[in-house]
């Protein structure tokens, strides 16, 4: 059987902030570089991404933040994913996020940071090169 | 690899991860899905189809509202189209289903079409199979598209709904289309609109236009306001009532038998295909018959029937 393999990402915007057409350019990119992109809107809560990420079993969950909480809304979240065994889920965050937080999310295992700014052929390059 | 305990006792991540392996046309998802099998066949399964923008994602938000005031657990698996170009998707119909994300008792699937034919891939056909063995009662299975898409979610479910709002031209439409015939429960969302009446009198004209045949359903008219319920609750009665009718008599059986036999059918079609391509394409002839359409212009019409000529079936016997 010929498999069909395609990369599957949720797009989520947490919390309170109401700023989504970043989130859907970069949604719309990413389809054109032919990846599955589930997009889930604004307002989310961490729990709905966990959930959604667990049922739709994608590769990677794509937050956009642009209020300021990208650190302890990552660092939550990447527990919440520990505990219901999404290991191999890669966690990706885009939006506002200041330089120098950049190293701390790494250590959090934030999988890549796209600060405002980044092209959507970094974005695309960088999501593909976390499956080489 | 999912465990199979795991999927019947309801698992999410394991369920999840089988159906990605259905998708990816993984082999060793064929494994699991046979032992599967023999658990499922307890799920009511139904079918919710409609041009884009008409409602559908929203209407099935608010029938999943009603199913769980039933103790019902739900399983939905949406269907959008794949990019013709980049191979890409993008599933939105999660998006109109958020209040119910985190609820235990749902379990919402987006899946892309992926470029299969009447955009219903057999994926969807097999990840309803295991959401049905891990214990969902009540299955939808929402698709986009009018015509031939129909006749293919009729192939799969054991209801077919269809959704339509008024004001989308005069009943010839409908006829045109050809989804009169699969139709068991026709859907007038965003009722508030005008000529809501003149839509419904339209369709119920259609529907008594049907030739009759005893012992058959009659398809059903409902007006529903997807956006803020109303008539979702009637909506989910009639979908019950057709239910309840098709487990008379054993009509539901013999739909289920039908409809094996054409999942057997397309699955011998589907792995003959693929058994036979793949041992024709590494095969000298087709490797030259390409060469000689290239090099020497052979058209390719009889460059296809040199390959093909040589398939010899041996050992078949009737």
């Amino acid at each position: 059987m010929a498999t069909n393999k395609k990369i599957r990402i949720l797009i989520a915007k947490p919390g309170l902030d109401g700023h989504d057409k970043g989130a859907k350019v970069v949604s719309l990119a990413l389809r054109d570089a032919g990846m599955e992109v589930i997009y889930s809107g604004l307002h989310q809560t961490l729990d709905q991404i966990i959930q959604s990420a667990t049922q739709e079993a994608v590769d990677v969950i794509g937050l956009s933040i642009m209020s300021g909480a990208h650190l302890p809304i990552c660092q939550k979240l990447k527990a919440m994913m520990q505990e219901k065994g999404l290991v191999h889920t890669k966690l990706t965050v885009g939006g506002v996020i200041p330089h120098q937080d950049i190293p701390k999310l790494q250590e959090i295992g934030v999988a890549a940071v796209f600060p405002g700014g980044t092209s959507f052929e970094d974005i695309i390059k960088g999501i593909n090169s976390l499956f080489d | 690899m999912p465990d199979i305990k795991d999927i019947l006792s309801g698992n999410q991540n394991a369920g999840a991860k089988l159906i990605r392996l259905i998708e990816d046309r993984d082999p060793s998802a064929h494994e699991v899905l046979k032992a599967l099998y023999p658990h499922s066949g307890n799920a009511f399964i139904i079918g919710i189809t409609g041009s884009p923008g008409v409602g559908k994602s929203t209407l099935i938000d608010a029938l999943i509202a009603e199913f769980l005031k039933l103790n019902k657990k739900i399983g939905v698996i949406a269907v959008d189209p794949s990019s013709p170009v980049s191979g890409g998707a993008i599933l939105g119909d999660r998006l109109r289903m958020q209040r119910h994300a985190a609820d235990p008792n749902v379990f919402i699937r987006s899946m892309a079409s992926r470029g299969q034919k009447g955009g219903l891939s057999r994926a969807a056909k097999d990840a309803a199979l295991v959401l049905d063995a891990m214990g969902y009662d009540i299955l939808i299975i929402e698709t986009a598209g009018a015509g031939q898409t129909e006749v293919d979610v009729a192939g799969i479910v054991h209801c077919v709904g269809i959704v339509t709002i008024p004001g989308t031209g005069d009943g010839i439409q409908a006829i045109k289309a050809g989804i009169l015939e699969t139709g068991d429960v026709f859907i007038l969302n965003k009722c508030d609109r005008p000529d809501s009446d003149a839509a419904e009198f339209e369709l119920n004209m259609m529907i008594s236009m049907r030739p009759p045949s005893p012992g058959s359903w009659k398809a059903v008219v409902v007006k529903t306001r997807a956006l803020d319920g109303t008539g979702v609750k009637e909506l989910a009665e009639v979908f019950l009532s057709h239910y309840a009718f098709l487990n008379q008599e054993g009509r539901l059986e013999q739909k289920r038998k039908n409809q094996e036999g054409k999942y057997f059918q397309s699955l011998v079609a589907d792995l003959a295909l693929e058994k036979i391509m793949s041992a024709l394409e590494t095969s000298k002839a087709y490797q030259e018959a390409l060469q000689k359409m290239e090099l020497n212009g052979t058209d390719p019409l009889s460059a296809a029937e040199s390959v093909v000529g040589g398939i010899t079936i041996g050992n078949f016997k009737k």
